[in-house]
């Protein structure tokens, strides 16, 4: 089962001074995969996620994403991306609603298209009650699945999610996943950052990244008969120990 | 085009859901207007004078009497005893001592001449010249009217001086409110625009918003542009509001067109703004901003002309000012205002703000990242 890579990584090194955030990684990332990206707090997931988004430059390596070069054509990919940070980043002074065709109108999306898209996504999250709320008064879990839902309301062909459930409880993590199983069947690649093992179980194939090394890279089911263990947390405390 | 229309809608929005927004426009200027150019003053009101009397002659009292004339010379006087007078120097109760010496009438009336002598403080040396200049002309009255009594008026006078008759073009009362006002409203639409658009570009680095925006396709200009419009169109307004109320309160008159002075405000405004957009662009955090806008800020109001002119700074200063947009709008301001100068009389400030805002603003573009 060889799929179209989507997001091919060679060699990427990020350096700040003299510490070494992201060492000599490469991976490639398959069309319409929900792709894990695991490892402990620091272990560098946040600086290679903001790289791929091209928020940040790497300070080596050849990276393609959606088939565009990282340095070259980085206005080009930021069509195709979606992105959510780990830091919730709509506006608090603004309403759902406001948000929502805010980053449509950026995007291009006609205006009376992204109305009918509004309100279906509304309906679907069942917040039709919070349009015109602004974000600010909203409880934590709203706000992660909203922003998720704003960063693939354009569609692009890959989204890039960073510790998207963070400080939730496991219920409403089990339904920000079910969104996100959604956007796949709908054709979109995830690239998904997570520190909760039992998330990883969730993802097609998982990279484990640990001081700024990927360990290991393959599907949950094969990576726990390789390291001989009964879940992702053990395979992870075999390899980060 | 449309992107722009999206990020402005949402600038807006932001702008007057804030509730800080609406009173700094309006109260901003109201108190700046009512406050500053009533405060910021070098008109002479009062002038605490210590009068040293050792002669106690009736030509030293018709002396003190002339200074007792003038309404704002504030007179302390027959203390014989000049120590006093020094004392009251120092403890700043006094602007000026005239020290009248004991022999002043004997040696007019003996030798054809005698001296007085004026101890003024000079802290703040343009005050003590004009304090100095507003004695020396009463002396030097009552001087001639003395010679003229005791020589008797012949039948023919010969003119012995010429007369200077004062005609005060383009504010011919010396209100100082109406020199104030221009200036003060040029310094204010400053701050409006340089740290409200720095602070609200660089509130979106602290908060993690411009994040989410760095990753659409959105350009740099268009952001940038998103951020100047709003605080443009304040700042404008902000112009016309101040106006209004030097207009009602000062009844400054306003001789130029004022369609020349939105005009190139809109030129000047673009270039403050521009700065604050650029170091914004430089900053991570709003205390930078902060910092360093005041630091130019600063140097561009003490440089810019509104209290002192800068024909008298040193030639190195003058050529500073070229690089310092609030001269040329300090100049605009004032003669449009007062001396109704148009467009041709001003087309030197135009252009140099044209540059200006136009290195500014690039600068700004050039410098926001979108990516770290």
């Amino acid at each position: 089962m060889k799929a179209d890579t989507i997001i091919t990584v060679k060699n990427l090194v990020k350096k700040f001074g003299a510490f070494t955030a992201n060492d000599n990684l490469t991976f490639d990332v398959y069309k319409g995969e929900i792709f894990g990206f695991l490892g402990a707090n620091g272990a560098g997931k946040t600086t290679a996620i903001r790289i791929l988004c091209g928020l940040s430059t790497p300070t080596s390596g050849d990276i393609k994403i959606a088939g565009y070069d990282i340095y070259r054509e980085t206005e080009k990919i930021k069509k195709n991306i979606g992105y959510m940070s780990q830091k919730f980043s709509l506006y608090e002074d603004l309403t759902v609603s406001e948000n929502i065709r805010l980053y449509a109108g950026i995007y291009g999306i006609p205006s009376k298209k992204a109305k009918e898209k509004e309100a279906e996504l509304l309906e679907k999250l069942e917040m039709e009650s919070a349009r015109k709320k602004l974000i600010a008064g909203l409880p934590l879990g709203w706000k992660q699945k909203l922003a998720f839902s704003v960063a693939i309301f354009h569609e692009p062909k890959i989204v890039f999610l960073d510790e998207p459930t963070g400080g939730v409880d496991p219920v409403t993590r089990r339904k920000f996943w079910d969104l996100i199983y959604e956007a796949s069947n709908n054709g979109i690649t995830v690239f998904v950052t997570t520190h909760y093992m039992d998330e990883a179980e969730y993802c097609n194939r998982v990279s484990i990244m640990d001081a700024g090394k990927i360990e290991a890279l393959d599907t949950p089911g094969k990576l726990k008969e390789r390291y001989n263990a009964k879940n992702m947390d053990e395979v992870f405390l075999k390899i980060a120990r | 085009m449309r992107t722009i229309k999206y990020i402005l809608q949402k600038e807006f929005r932001q702008i007057f859901r804030n509730r800080t927004m609406l009173p700094m426009i309006f109260g901003v200027p109201l108190l700046q207007m009512l406050v500053l150019v009533f405060a910021a003053t070098f008109d002479m009101k009062k002038i605490d004078m210590v009068v040293v009397d050792k002669d106690l002659s009736e030509t030293s009292r018709e002396l003190i009497a002339k200074f007792d004339g003038i309404p704002f010379f504030h007179l302390e006087t027959a203390v014989p005893d000049e120590t006093f007078g020094e004392e009251m120097l120092l403890t700043d109760d006094a602007d000026v001592v005239l020290v009248i010496p004991p022999s002043l009438e004997r040696n007019l009336v003996r030798d054809d001449k005698a001296q007085i002598q004026l101890l003024v403080n000079a802290i703040d040396g343009n005050t003590a010249q004009l304090i100095f200049s507003y004695s020396a002309q009463i002396i030097g009255n009552f001087n001639k009217n003395l010679v003229a009594e005791w020589k008797g008026l012949p039948k023919f006078t010969p003119p012995t001086e010429i007369a200077i008759t004062e005609n005060y073009w383009y504010n011919s009362e010396l209100d100082y409110k109406w020199y104030m006002a221009p200036g003060i409203l040029a310094i204010l639409v400053t701050i409006i625009g340089m740290f409200m658009s720095g602070m609200n570009l660089v509130r979106e680095k602290e908060v993690g918003t411009i994040e989410q925006l760095n990753v659409t396709p959105v350009k740099k200009y268009q952001f940038i542009i998103g951020k100047l419009v709003p605080f443009w169109l304040i700042a404008l307004f902000d112009l016309a509001f101040g106006l209004f109320i030097a207009w009602l309160v000062f009844d400054l008159p306003i001789v130029g067109s004022l369609w020349l002075l939105f005009g190139l405000a809109s030129v000047y405004l673009i270039s403050v703004l521009g700065l604050g957009l650029f170091i914004s662009t430089v900053s991570d955090t709003q205390q930078q901003v902060m910092f360093i806008s005041f630091f130019f800020m600063m140097i561009f109001i003490l440089m810019g002309g509104i209290f002192t002119p800068v024909e008298s700074m040193p030639h190195w200063a003058q050529m500073l000012d070229r690089a310092n947009p609030i001269y040329y709008f300090m100049r605009i301001m004032r003669h449009v205002v007062l001396k109704g100068s148009g467009f041709f009389d001003l087309l030197e400030e135009f252009v140099s703000l044209l540059v200006l805002g136009t290195i500014f603003l690039s600068l700004a573009i050039w410098r926001y990242r979108k990516t770290a």
